[in-house]
């Protein structure tokens, strides 16, 4: 049997109101990739008129000289080695407590209310504006803490100690965090298995679950070490001066930062400054983006496993 | 083959007091207690997950150097019940569980017995191999070394290797990872792994349904031979595998009217032959499950 | 039963299994240690919220030893560094505010525009490159926003713009422009993710009654994603009114009651800043109020974190 003609010709192509909605859905397309693009181009226009009008004036003697009243002498050498000074003693101090932290939030608390309540609390901490941090570190590290008459922490004054101590307390929260989604990641499986052999809950986290969460836990670690390398807030109210003109050599030196040096920078008045200011934005900018490419292809690699 | 089957009569006067249905008082008469060296005695074992019930009233005997499936359907409370042997269970938290479970007389649940030391003496293998990422050597060692072993760490690899039937296949590179074998060859790395431990007895929790036929037939030549050693529990869906290879088996249901319970235990040429409660002939036959 | 196992069931053979099998703790003394650490660990950061608690509302109480409750709360002036010092502290909020107000404007729009943009439109080559991207913006140091606040916004693009009379030095829009830019990768991201976690099946069952690409974006995925959306504003709100530098270099140290943007103000966070360069002795009232207004904002940003919390947790139960 033939099949029957069809009688009237079907088109499919969009007409009246539809060709109405997809022209709309198409034109949204532009509009929000240009919306996308406004972050990423404010940025990059940052950047370009940033290393257009300091990178001239980065040269090795800028980063060797300390600083000076005059804009032309003055240079970060004091700034860079207090910023190395504190991050190697907020890492060593906050790491093993964050790492230890989750270990036990998530193999040897006790499960109920109250970890809720350290689990809330920690995301809480997170969200704390860091110069309420740096005001806890004057109150309670730079000029010590006394209760009842016992003097339970001594005064550090401002010194890197301190400094290092409330940078430290402010990455803990954030790097908890971070290692305990690393922990998590570990199949469970791999903690049973162990388990089964009759290893203990220590055991089993040291031989298995911490080696597999090592990778999350130094993409956190490496975030929060950027974090607190560009930190201004907390260190000034901790008192890190800008003047510094000597080369710190121990922790209980008072110290400056490099961010807390372009703030000071930024704040003078003279152009010179301005261009130092950019300059020093550089290198800070430099560090931080380093650091942050390092932990997202570290999250790659381990990721693709 | 094993042999006589005795009724204790210790058995039904406790099963007809503790049961609510008369149902239940029948059941005993279909659990019978092997006429053998006891490994393990579960006695009267009740198990809950919150208020949830898993397991109720089980009482069984597991004999020396046997080979005992524990078969159902699915969430009949077969891998609970195999679980609170080696005490896995504890690991969940809203676990709470009646009964005693004892091991050559101790009472594994009593007061101040260390699971590690219990999961030392009962290993087990797991439905999905879960070798850990580490080379083959240190999988078979983990579970003897953090138990304190000091002997000739090379001769324990090997024995164990052998034994699991696997040396002849990575005798020549034990530091490839354990991951890179195949399905089949790392359920037997595991089981290497868990013999390496010198358990008494091995609980398998459904080995191989994660694995293809002919690697399901090497593992169940493996167990007929560990068994010469070892006792074994397994835990099964699949039937025949456990006519094939078990000499006791003990049927276990969840439905309507029981939760976790015992239906039948005998030995695996007489339940599979001549079941005696008709569920158990049901499910032996494809009726359900 | 075998002679084997009645020897092995002998009372003496089980009780020394027994023992055997209770050793656990005292034989692995260094385990206890370790778990102790472990403890002491959890608890650090409980001190640090009870210290963060004891330090602030211990000086805001002192602070309000001097300064009536009602000053503090009822009154619109802010001056505290020359007499007569005044503490209505709705000139600081006002600030904050303002801030917070412009910023927003500009930020969630765009913000979720890229969002909708990086999760319903783009191919999954260019998402890859663009989020990385997207995130490396929100690692840039606020004191860097600073500085291209007061330099690149206010001096050569808003002055020159506007006129130097309509536009003074330090301005609450500088600020606000700036502070948009630095929010807008937290907006963006966040929202993405929550929006990537609709389940494709709600978009097939849309696309599959013929809708286009944008109604699906916006009428099905964008309510389905309110709650994440909603957690990322909640969370951008809480980083601007906790955000110093940005206003302290461009916004001014004018506490001004306004929400006008082309104003000189001063935020909470810019007179923390500025008491804590200065040199207000211990004990002195501008010292306390230091911590009065910390303690404002430390409220202000646990209760938006809270609620944060909540919306994402209660309606993170719709999709497991």
């Amino acid at each position: 049997m033939t099949s029957p003609e069809l009688p009237v010709e079907i088109s499919l192509r969009a007409e009246g109101p539809v060709a109405r909605r997809q022209m709309l859905s198409r034109a949204s397309r532009y509009v929000l990739l240009g919306a996308t693009l406004i972050g990423v181009g404010v940025l990059a226009f940052l950047t370009y008129d940033v290393v257009r009008t300091g990178g001239g004036r980065l040269d090795w003697d800028f980063l060797t000289t300390y600083p000076s009243r005059r804009a032309a002498d003055a240079g970060l050498r004091s700034s860079i080695l207090g910023t190395a000074w504190v991050m190697a003693l907020t890492v060593s101090l906050a790491i093993p407590v964050a790492v230890g932290t989750a270990i036990f939030m998530e193999e040897f608390a006790p499960k109920g209310k109250a970890l809720s309540v350290i689990r809330l609390n920690i995301a809480n901490l997170a969200g704390v504006p860091s110069i309420i941090y740096g005001i806890l570190g004057l109150a309670v590290f730079v000029r010590g803490f006394e209760l009842g008459g016992i003097q339970l922490i001594p005064a550090l004054g401002p010194s890197i100690i301190a400094g290092a101590l409330t940078l430290a307390l402010m990455i803990l929260p954030m790097t908890v965090i971070a290692s305990v989604e690393a922990i998590r990641q570990v199949p469970p499986s791999l903690r049973d298995g162990s388990l089964a052999l009759g290893a203990s809950r220590w055991q089993t986290v040291w031989h298995h679950t911490l080696p597999g969460a090592v990778p999350g836990i130094m993409t956190g670690t490496i975030l929060a070490v950027a974090r607190a390398a560009g930190e201004t807030a907390a260190l000034i109210v901790i008192g890190a001066f800008a003047f510094i003109a000597f080369d710190n050599s121990s922790i209980n030196d008072s110290f400056t930062v490099v961010p807390i040096q372009i703030y000071n920078w930024t704040t003078l008045p003279q152009e010179a400054f301005r261009v130092n200011a950019s300059a020093g934005i550089i290198v800070l900018m430099v560090a931080v983006l380093s650091l942050n490419l390092i932990a997202v292809l570290i999250r790659e690699r381990f990721s693709r496993k | 083959m094993p042999n006589s089957i005795s009724l204790q009569p210790s058995e039904i006067g406790q099963r007809a007091d503790s049961g609510t249905f008369s149902g239940i008082s029948l059941e005993a008469e279909n659990v019978i207690v092997p006429n053998e060296p006891i490994a393990i005695s579960i006695e009267d074992w009740n198990l809950w997950y919150g208020s949830k019930q898993a397991v109720t009233h089980v009482s069984l005997k597991i004999p020396e150097n046997k080979i005992t499936a524990l078969i159902g359907p699915s969430g009949c409370g077969k891998s609970t019940l195999l679980r609170s042997i080696n005490r896995m269970n504890d690991l969940i938290p809203t676990v709470r569980s009646e009964g005693t479970v004892s091991y050559r007389g101790v009472n594994l649940y009593g007061p101040g017995i260390d699971p590690v030391e219990v999961r030392r003496r009962i290993g087990m293998v797991f439905q999905k191999p879960n070798p850990f990422p580490k080379s083959i050597f240190d999988n078979v060692m983990f579970g003897a070394k953090v138990n304190g072993f000091k002997g000739n760490q090379n001769e324990l690899v090997e024995r164990c290797l052998r034994r699991a039937a696997l040396w002849d296949e990575v005798k020549d590179n034990l530091k490839k990872s354990g991951l890179a074998l195949s399905g089949g060859q790392q359920q037997r790395l595991c089981i290497a792994r868990a013999i390496a431990n010198q358990p008494d007895i091995i609980l398998m929790d459904e080995p191989c349904s994660a694995l293809d036929p002919i690697a399901t037939l090497k593992i169940e030549d493996l167990m007929r031979q560990l068994v010469k050693e070892y006792t074994i529990v397994i835990v099964t869906h699949n039937m025949q595998q456990a006519a094939r290879v078990s000499d006791y088996t003990a049927f276990m249901l969840t439905d309507e009217r029981v939760t976790g319970h015992l239906i039948e235990y005998r030995s695996t040429a007489d339940i599979f032959t001549n079941p005696k409660d008709k569920r158990t002939e049901d499910y032996i036959s494809g009726r359900f499950g | 039963m075998s002679a084997n196992q009645a020897l092995r069931d002998s009372p003496d053979a089980v009780s020394q299994l027994q023992r055997k099998m209770r050793k656990s703790l005292r034989s692995r003394p260094f385990e206890v240690l370790i778990i102790g650490a472990l403890w002491l660990c959890g608890m650090i950061s409980v001190l640090t919220t009870a210290l963060i608690i004891f330090t602030l509302f211990g000086e805001t109480a002192a602070f309000f030893g001097e300064i009536a409750v009602t000053e503090f709360f009822f009154t619109t002036q802010w001056q505290a560094l020359f007499e007569p010092q005044t503490f209505g502290i709705w000139e600081l909020v006002a600030g904050t505010l303002n801030v917070l107000l412009w910023s927003l404007l500009f930020a969630v729009p765009i913000g979720l525009a890229a969002a909708v943009y990086l999760s319903e439109y783009a191919h999954p080559n260019v998402r890859r490159l663009l989020k990385p991207i997207l995130e490396a913006l929100a690692g840039v140091p606020t004191v860097v926003y600073a500085f291209f606040a007061l330099t690149f916004v206010t001096e050569d693009f808003l002055r020159p713009l506007l006129g130097n009379e309509r536009v003074p030095i330090f301005n609450a829009f500088s600020a606000s422009l700036i502070m948009a830019v630095m929010i807008l990768p937290t907006i963006a991201s966040v929202s993405e993710d929550a929006m990537s976690n609709v389940p494709r099946d709600l978009r097939e069952a849309a696309y599959g009654l013929g809708s286009t690409r944008l109604e699906v974006a916006f009428k099905v995925v964008f309510p389905a994603a309110l709650s994440g959306i909603i957690a990322a504003i909640l969370l951008a709100i809480a980083r601007v009114i906790g955000e110093t530098m940005i206003v302290a270099v461009a916004a001014g140290s004018t506490p001004n009651l306004t929400l006008m943007p082309l104003e000189s103000i001063q935020t909470m966070t810019g007179y923390m800043l500025q008491i804590a360069l200065g040199d207000a002795g211990r004990g002195t009232t501008q010292y306390t109020s230091l911590f009065a207004v910390a303690s404002t904002l430390f409220i202000f940003t646990f209760i938006i974190n809270v609620i944060a919390t909540i919306i994402v947790n209660r309606f993170r139960e719709a999709y497991d």
